[in-house]
């Protein structure tokens, strides 16, 4: 039998080494006389290596540490939502019940209320055979989300009894005939991915209101997607942008050592914000991670797999979720300090070794796929990167890279013109639209792909022309060029341009969007063929009407305007083709 | 504790003491080392494990050897607080140094500081106003924000955070700030100007200050902003006040974190910093903030100098992630004889939003901003173009807006060192002023409701 309990012999900062136990690889352990939690990463002769997510001064060699038998869980179960955790699922309010403002250390605490009551419904009855993942009933768990109890993994059977009724998590719920007992709660260690039947190919796009991001590069649920950008050029807003607005199910949303204010902001806000579909607060679909960057380190490390944990298992009721993650740099930048302090042999600008495939297996636990019930849910992951002077060609940035499918890069340059979301145009991608085409022809409009490839192309040429016009000034160039010029800054100022902090601008729907990149387009038609006709370039580009066209997408009730808006300046145009 | 004197050195590295053959030994305890000579040094433990202890000394390892005694005094570092700090000025270590007498302590503070509870927080939203347009304008800066100046050497940086700090105040609100400032590793002669004019203005009586020159043992840096941070959370979250801390310089703070790394011969990260240093940033700028329940407020004025210039170094690239939002000192607007030589264009402050508006600034202030920066940024880009082709190839858009980035900085960033703007009248208003020299179809970013509203009418179209 392995050895219960042992002595620590060496502390360096949150990396602590036993002697006496001989625990399993990722075992959490109890260390020193206040049991601060650990987890075991390095077996080394008869040291087991510790790294422990709470601070580590004031300990000493010679203190106990325990062995708990467990790898690092999360319980899951009703009263996730709403919730707000740290790092390893501590749940921040009750944190600060139990020792105020300050984060102290030694705390237990369970992240689902173990005492509440919820109100169970059988959806299955006595008789059934059920298998891993099979849905037995359902508790309203808060005013828009159904949530589904599910049999645990590894659990099947014939079920003897089951009953309807006020339970809390973890009473008995149903009882197989085989004697297997079920509770409302379960626990999953959060380093394995759950179980599902097989994946699917994305074919729907995750809507997230944002112009840029729905209509040229999309993504798919259940797709993966990176956004680098240096500091200031708007990683947070736009993640916060899509955890408001797209519409998945259930939003997970990790700030993994960022700044406390602007959780706080997260926090402040989210309980008043409106989803558009339900007219319920936002916040009732989401669960929030909050490791900021002065929380220990080693409960950074461990917070996006705790949420991408949660992630799965509501994916496996058959819900789209959507997982932000701010930011895998400081994640990984985790992952660095604790390899130093084991002392391991460095990759690539001290970052461990094994950062690339780290990255691979969290990207890879997102997906579109079969439920084990046979369902269909979907994890859409999408992470932030904040690469050290916005040099995307340091290792987390290309370890990310490689492995997702789309590519929103954030500008210095545009946000610093307040140009914002800030991403490029030039070299951001998705690599969906192909498998996403059929959606956008089925349900928005036939010649969607087509517009989306017009627009791409104008900005693609007005690049080149920019070039030439850095050397010559715009006016040495002949008319049409100039128009293209006029166009692309419409699309620019008008179209990619976005004020999350706009109360009508803020969200576009897809509808919406064609119909202004239709607008764009309808401009350029109608100017060239005034210009033929005769007309002054600088009367067409200065009529009152487009202005209007313009500064309309700031009022409310602008999708049923624009039509006439867009008449308006046509007719506009057309006029100043007389005048001439 | 024990009490026991060890007398077990095996090594000595730069500022690290190696010791073996001790009693179990904390993590983080505080240690005292006795000199054959008797000179006490401080230090605290870094490694402890069974075999061997790591000790950083603070004031350096200079004259220890093997006969150095060693006594670990078994508790963490603390620091002695009361409201009496306020007026005094004390060492890197947190002793009088201006002749005063001991603090008394009114509590012994752990100087680490936990982490606040993101729960807990309260979101900052209160606007401060600097008197400065380009800040109270462009990067308004709000309390319990940390906002960071970005600048190098030659720069005024300091003469700006000067004037911040006695012109600092809550439009509609008595409440003062205390001062609590922190010198790691400066001049003496920058020392003097910052204590001389904090004493002109009799700005002293109501600042604290922790002073480590640049002569002053580097390790000891290390704590100095530390203590700067725990006497301004004692006097924040104890005793209500709000406090503006100003520390100066962590580049050389983030210097001494390299010595400690290369002494430990860690693994390290980006340009030999250790890959901690992340970390270790945010554990001291994370100390800003509000907290519910509590009345006072920390707000952070760090002030770092940029190696070569360069915004990607690690110093700057790592607190700008961590901060919110950076003010950056630009040499170009310097030499052109621009005070304050804010380069706005880089600048940001993330708080912004929060702070600003109608009942807080004034409705029209973030449109104002939003246009000042377009048509600022713009104005540059083509002094570029005009370098080449000339201004004859502009149109008349491109013309105004060429004016315009003068305008902007001879008239609206440039300002005398005691000038203090309000922000209606002296920073707004001048804005829209400035901002009419541009055709209003121009003026894209700004609503028309404020363009109505605001627009100075007699030179309205």
């Amino acid at each position: 039998m392995s050895k219960e309990n042992g002595v620590i012999y060496r502390i360096s900062g949150p990396v602590v080494t036993a002697v006496g136990i001989s625990p399993r690889m990722y075992e959490v352990v109890r260390v020193g006389n206040e049991g601060l939690m650990g987890e075991v990463i390095e077996l080394h002769g008869d040291q087991s290596v510790i790294q422990v997510y709470e601070e580590t001064s004031g300990v000493r060699p010679g203190e106990p540490v325990v062995r708990t038998g467990q790898t690092l869980s999360v319980q899951l179960g009703p009263g996730l939502l709403t919730k707000i955790y740290d790092g390893i699922q501590r749940p921040l309010p009750e944190l600060e019940k139990t020792m105020g403002v300050f984060i102290k250390r030694g705390v237990d605490a369970d992240g689902l209320d173990l005492e509440k009551i919820w109100s169970f419904n059988a959806t299955a009855k006595a008789g059934d055979s059920v298998s891993s993942g099979d849905i037995l009933g359902t508790v309203q768990e808060t005013k828009t989300i159904e949530h589904k109890v599910m049999v645990p993994p590894g659990v099947s059977g014939k079920i003897k009894s089951i009953d309807s009724g006020d339970f809390n998590v973890t009473q008995t719920v149903c009882t197989l005939e085989e004697g297997a007992e079920i509770q409302m709660m379960q626990k999953w260690p959060v380093r394995t991915p759950r179980p599902f039947t097989k994946k699917h190919a994305p074919e729907v796009p995750l809507q997230t209101g944002q112009r840029i991001l729905d209509f040229l590069f999309p993504l798919a649920k259940g797709g993966t997607a990176g956004i680098p950008g240096p500091f200031g050029s708007g990683k947070t807003v736009t993640q916060q942008q899509l955890a408001k607005w797209s519409d998945a199910d259930i939003v997970v949303y990790i700030g993994c050592g960022e700044r406390g204010n602007e959780m706080t902001e997260v926090l402040d806000e989210f309980p008043h914000l409106m989803d558009p579909k339900t007219g319920e607060a936002l916040m009732n679909r989401t669960t929030m991670i909050a490791n900021t960057s002065n929380m220990p380190v080693a409960a950074r490390e461990a917070s996006v797999y705790t949420g991408i944990t949660i992630a799965e298992y509501f994916r496996d009721m058959g819900y789209d979720v959507a997982l932000m993650a701010d930011s895998t740099s400081r994640w990984a930048e985790a992952m660095r300090e604790i390899s130093s302090r084991l002392e391991e042999m460095p990759g690539e600008e001290g970052y461990p070794a094994y950062l690339s495939s780290r990255l691979a297996e969290f990207y890879e636990r997102a997906g579109r796929v079969e439920t084990l019930a046979g369902g269909d849910g979907s994890v859409s992951v999408i992470g932030a990167v904040s690469p050290p002077g916005g040099d995307i060609s340091e290792p987390v940035s290309q370890g990310t890279l490689r492995i997702v499918k789309v590519f929103w890069g954030l500008d210095a340059g545009l946000a610093r013109q307040r140009h914002f979301p800030a991403i490029n145009w030039l070299n951001s991608y998705s690599l969906y639209p192909p498998s996403l085409d059929q959606w956008y022809r089925d349900n928005i409009k036939s010649d969607f792909p087509e517009i989306r490839t017009e627009i791409s192309a104008l900005l693609q040429v007005e690049a080149e022309l920019q070039e030439i016009v850095q050397l010559v000034g715009s006016d040495a160039l002949p008319v049409d060029q100039q128009l293209t010029l006029e166009v692309a800054r419409m699309i620019r100022e008008f179209f990619l341009q976005q004020n999350a902090f706009h109360d009508v601008d803020t969200y576009s729907d897809l509808k919406l969007q064609y119909n202004m990149a239709k607008a764009i387009l309808s401009f350029q038609e109608e100017s060239k063929k005034a210009i033929a006709g005769g007309a002054a370039l600088e009367d067409v580009v200065n009529v009152p009407a487009r202005t209007d066209l313009m500064r309309g997408r700031f009022e409310s009730g602008y999708e049923d305007k624009i039509d006439e808006m867009l008449e308006a300046m046509n007719k506009q145009i057309a006029d100043t083709m007389e005048a001439n | 504790m024990t009490g026991k004197e060890y007398r077990t050195i095996t090594d000595v590295k730069g500022p690290l003491v190696f010791l073996n053959k001790t009693e179990p030994v904390a993590f983080g305890e505080i240690v005292e080392l006795r000199l054959t000579d008797g000179t006490l040094k401080n230090g605290q433990v870094l490694d402890t494990s069974d075999d061997q202890v790591i000790v950083q000394v603070f004031e350096g390892t200079a004259s220890i050897d093997k006969q150095t005694g060693i006594k670990f005094l078994g508790d963490v570092f603390k620091l002695p607080v009361s409201t009496d700090m306020i007026g005094r000025i004390l060492d890197g270590a947190g002793r009088p140094r201006d002749g005063g007498p001991a603090i008394v302590a009114d509590e012994m503070a752990d100087i680490i500081g936990a982490a606040i509870n993101p729960y807990s927080r309260q979101s900052p939203s209160s606007f401060i106003q600097t008197g400065i347009s380009a800040i109270d304008a462009c990067t308004s800066l709000v309390r319990g924000q940390k906002l960071p100046i970005f600048s190098a050497s030659g720069l005024p940086h300091n003469d700006i955070a000067l004037q911040i700090a006695r012109q600092a105040k809550l439009v509609g609100s008595d409440d003062d700030f205390v001062v609590v400032f922190c010198a790691m590793g400066i001049t003496a002669e920058e020392y003097n100007f910052f204590v001389h004019d904090l004493e002109r203005t009799g700005a002293l009586e109501n600042a604290c200050l922790f002073v480590n020159l640049a002569d002053d043992p580097a390790v000891e840096r290390l704590i100095t902003p530390r203590l700067a941070l725990t006497a301004a959370e004692y006097l924040a979250f104890e005793h209500d006040y709000h406090v503006l801390v100003i520390y100066t310089d962590m580049t050389n703070y983030c210097e001494s974190l390299r010595q400690i790394g290369a002494a430990r011969e860690e693994v390290p990260g980006r340009r030999g910093y250790p890959g901690y240093m992340y970390t270790d940033l945010a554990m001291l700028y994370e100390r800003a903030g509000l907290v519910k329940g509590k009345k006072g407020s920390i707000t952070q004025f760090p002030i770092l100098t940029m190696p070569g210039d360069d915004i990607t170094h690690p110093i700057p690239d790592l607190s700008g992630y961590i901060t919110e939002g950076q003010i950056v000192i630009s040499r170009e607007l310097h030499q052109k004889g621009i005070y304050p030589p804010i380069n706005v264009l880089p600048s940001l402050s993330r708080l912004m939003n929060a702070g600003i508006g109608d009942g807080k600034t004034r409705e029209d202030h973030k449109s104002v901003s939003d246009q000042l920066y377009a048509a600022y940024a713009q104005g540059r880009e083509l002094r570029g173009l005009v370098a080449i082709v000339g201004e004859d190839a502009l149109n008349e858009r491109d013309l105004q807006l060429l004016k315009f980035a003068d305008i902007f900085e001879n008239q609206f960033l440039r300002q005398s060192r005691d000038e203090d703007r309000s922000i209606g009248e002296g920073t707004l208003d001048y804005a829209w002023e400035l901002l009419s020299n541009i055709d209003t179809k121009y003026l894209v970013r700004l609503d028309q409701k404020w363009i109505d509203k605001y627009h100075p009418t007699d030179k309205k179209e």
